[in-house]
């Protein structure tokens, strides 16, 4: 067991004044009011939040390939979820009855 | 622990005894028993509500009961049959007692959450049942909105209860994935694994990912109901066919869970009763693999005809048809496998050999259906109803039928009664078929599904399709007799009853607790027959 | 079965493992097996909010008026504070300062438990002023423009309460550590459930940390 990765503490500190940054940065870019851009910027930035929380505080940057694939597919597999009902309901046609 | 190595008298079986022995067991052997003796009451259940379907439909008009009534057995046998029967039964039965053999190891990765696992089954399969004694429910197994959401019968209920059986499920899965990847025997590279272990992991990773996608639905659903949140309420602004996007995300992958291990089953069987090394490994392999991974993007044929737009119905149309594809490697193997082998024609071998004419025209109906301008005619027939019963019936429980007798002896010490075995098979057979075959038919001539009654045209198929769910009943109970005949008085099993080479035969019948007295070490694949 | 054996130093490993670090290795595989259930399970509901918020833009504007963002803000930063005492907790066991590692998981509670009140006083205000999930919410009373508002609280106290489920889930298990903690069970050699529960602590902060932005922010 001691030879797993112990991630030096300063290291633990960083992250979480990162993501602290990160999400005032956030509420800056919400203030700015972006229109149709503040929804993806809002999730780019989260996105990046919770990239530093999984590759640092959960250790998945020193952990081995599986448990990454076991992860990340879950988030694939939710995208195609969201892309195929997306495309359903952005591609119908209203149609009005000649009844 | 126990004297399993010297005195070949103790086996898991006969090691602890008492019940507490058995409800607090982490054997994965028993708790595939325990199982085991769940599923086939349920099983049992679900197939008298197939029985009083058939009753009801013998002739036209009220026969036994209203058609309420009628949508309420519809929706027991489905629920029942799906959450109860097919999608844990051959995981949780066979896939509990055998993985850890066939990979060499002495149990599953987590065997205290595989107990738990089989807590929760009972609990959510109790919750289920209750709901037959409140006000039942009548929606059909699939739940949909906006029926679902203002029908007055039990449906949160059921709804929750198919939500912790959903859990059992994840759980199962999750250990089979850990098991694998970790518990396999020194020199068991990935591909010296037998075929049914790559069934069980493709198996496992469908339950891992789809399940929980229906554990939201399901929950939203009751959302729906109690507080009319509205995202599934056509009046409120929501959109019903969202909830069959939900539904189906899950509920088409479990279809593949319900039949991958199935496959996995057949390669056993079709290797073992030909002494004939598989042809074909590595393409069955990954193609149980591409089959669990495409099953995830083919949903949208349950909805051809719901709304969905035309462009999301061309897509899936034409990706389905790609899903035939590892499936007919699998059936051109399993062929090539027969040819030139020595085969026999034990009761194992005759469900496997059933299995392949079966799958092969519930496939290729599926192939049909999936046939964008076709399935606008066959939805809701009973061309539909055919096509699955021949996968699910006519595919896995051919499957589960001869994986079980092929492995009794192994499970039991015991071998059961081959003769009647054969019977069972020519009953259920040809049973299966003359219950099916008129629904195809039936579909295309228009008979609709879940309907109570039927035009006068219809009469005399429904007729045939009546007497053959007695024959396929007949089968059953013949089937149930000969095992319980075989675990009281069958005669002793000797290790290896078949000449099989994969590694559960190379223990005791039946295995002692520990399953090997020395970890294997494994040097060869595991269909050697040289 | 596992021996569990503090005194003599150690954790036994299960019998159908090879050594301790198999046995770990496989409990970090299953931990994060589930944890693609969680993924999975939330998911879900962010694709209804998505998609909703597709069609319903206004509707979505003006329901996301009535949260307070700043609320929000400060709750994000409470769990990005939790996931750090968190983190920490692990990180002392793991080198054996397990008194350190004790008052790190009190922490992660008392910041979860600060969580859990904010939010009480959000919810409190909703019930207050009639923003209701669902059909619950009287469009009259509440003087809203969108006629199916209550789809707006609806999807925002189901992603809210549920997450919320999983906060107090959480903290039962925290709890759980930090008593076991105390107990000297955990050290360099043995911290697996320490690492598994973190995991699933910091997959509730992942989930807050799509939540804030998406519900009180875009709206």
């Amino acid at each position: 067991m001691s030879q797993h990765h112990i991630m030096p503490l300063k290291m633990y500190f960083k992250v979480a004044a990162g993501l602290v940054l990160l999400t005032f940065l956030t509420v800056a870019f919400h203030q700015m009011n972006l229109g149709p851009l503040a929804g993806p910027v809002a999730f780019l930035i989260a996105a990046i939040k919770a990239a530093l929380v999984l590759l640092y505080f959960m250790h998945l940057k020193y952990d081995n390939m599986t448990n990454r694939v076991v992860f990340g597919s879950g988030f694939f597999f939710l995208m195609i979820l969201f892309a195929f009902s997306y495309v359903d309901i952005w591609t119908r046609i209203k149609a009005f009855s000649t009844l | 622990m126990g004297t399993a190595t010297t005195n070949p008298n103790v086996n898991y079986l006969t090691e602890f005894s008492g019940v507490k022995s058995w409800l607090l067991s982490l054997d994965h052997k028993r708790i595939g028993l325990m199982y085991m003796i769940a599923i086939l009451f349920f099983f049992l259940i679900g197939g008298l509500m197939a029985m009083l379907i058939r009753l009801e439909l013998f002739s036209p008009g009220p026969t036994l009961f209203s058609a309420d009534t009628y949508n309420q057995v519809l929706t027991y046998h489905g629920a029942i049959m799906v959450f109860m029967v097919i999608v844990p039964g051959i995981p949780a039965i066979l896939g509990n007692f055998f993985l850890p053999l066939q990979i060499g190891a002495a149990d599953v990765a987590f065997p205290k959450l595989n107990l738990a696992s089989w807590y929760v089954f009972m609990f959510g399969a109790i919750l289920a049942f209750s709901t037959l004694f409140t006000t039942k429910i009548d929606t059909g197994w699939t739940f949909y909105t906006p029926y679902s959401i203002k029908t007055g019968t039990a449906v949160i209920t059921m709804v929750l209860a198919a939500f912790i059986m959903g859990m059992s499920s994840i759980l199962t899965g999750l250990n089979f994935i850990v098991t694998v990847h970790k518990l396999r025997a020194p020199g068991m590279t990935i591909y010296r694994m037998p075929l049914f272990v790559w069934s069980l992991y493709s198996t496992a990773i469908i339950q891992v990912l789809a399940t929980p996608v229906l554990g939201i639905t399901l929950l939203l659903l009751v959302a729906e109901r109690v507080l009319g949140i509205g995202i599934f309420d056509p009046k409120l602004g929501g959109d019903p066919v969202l909830f069959q996007h939900f539904f189906w995300f899950y509920s088409h992958p479990a279809v593949y869970i319900m039949i991958l291990p199935a496959m996995g089953i057949i390669s056993e069987l079709i290797s073992a009763f030909s002494r004939k090394t598989i042809f074909g490994y590595r393409a069955i392999a990954y193609s149980s693999l591409g089959i669990a991974a495409v099953s995830f993007i083919v949903w949208g044929h349950h909805m051809f005809v719901s709304g969905q737009s035309e462009i999301a119905g061309v897509i899936f149309s034409f990706i389905t048809m790609l899903v035939g594809v590892p499936t007919a490697i699998k059936m051109f193997n399993w062929l090539a496998t027969l040819y030139k082998g020595s085969v026999s024609f034990e009761s194992p071998m005759l469900y496997a050999l059933g299995f392949l004419f079966l799958f092969a025209i519930g496939g290729v109906t599926g192939i049909m259906l999936a046939t964008l301008g076709v399935d606008v005619h066959f939805h809701d027939t009973y061309f539909v109803v055919a096509h699955f019963h021949y996968v699910m019936v006519g595919g896995t429980l051919m499957a589960i039928m001869g994986g079980f007798y092929y492995w009794f002896p192994k499970m039991f010490g015991k071998m059961y009664d081959e003769s009647l075995a054969r019977i069972t098979f020519v009953l259920i057979f040809i049973g299966f078929n003359v219950t099916f075959f008129p629904q195809f038919i039936l579909g295309a001539m228009g008979m609709p599904r879940r309907y109570f009654d039927y035009i006068p045209a219809y009469e005399s198929l429904n007729k045939i399709s009546t007497v053959g769910s007695w024959m396929i009943s007949a089968g059953f109970f013949l089937a149930l007799y000969v095992i319980i005949r075989g675990i009281t008085s069958g005669e002793k099993a000797p290790a290896n009853p078949w000449g099989a080479k994969t590694l559960e035969w190379q223990t005791p019948s039946p295995p002692p607790h520990f399953n090997f007295d020395k970890k294997p070490v494994v040097t060869g694949g595991p269909y050697d027959y040289t | 079965m596992t021996t569990h054996n503090p005194a003599a130093g150690g954790h036994q490993h299960s019998h159908h493992f090879d050594s301790a670090e198999h046995e770990y290795e496989s409990d970090k595989l299953g931990i994060w097996l589930f944890m693609v259930t969680e993924i999975l399970m939330f998911g879900g509901l962010f694709v209804a909010y998505i998609i909703f918020h597709q069609i319903y833009p206004e509707m979505f504007a003006e329901g996301a008026k009535q949260l307070s963002w700043k609320m929000g803000f400060f709750n994000t930063l409470v769990l990005i504070g939790s996931s750090l005492t968190m983190a920490l907790g692990i990180y002392y066991n793991q080198i054996n300062q397990s008194n350190k590692a004790f008052w790190n998981l009190i922490a992660t509670l008392a910041l979860g438990f600060v969580f859990l009140t904010v939010k009480y006083f959000e919810y409190a205000s909703k019930f207050d002023t009639g923003f209701l999930p669902g059909k619950l919410l009287n469009v009259e009373t509440v003087q809203a423009t969108s006629q199916n508002l209550g789809m707006y609280f609806g999807l925002y106290f189901c992603m809210t309460g549920l997450h919320g489920l999983h906060v107090v889930i959480g903290m039962v298990l925290i709890g759980w550590l930090a008593y076991r903690t105390r107990r000297g069970d955990f050290n360099s050699e043995y911290y697996t459930p320490v690492e598994g529960v973190g995991i699933f602590w910091h997959i509730v902060d992942l989930i807050w940390i799509f939540l804030f932005p998406l519900l009180y922010l875009v709206g």
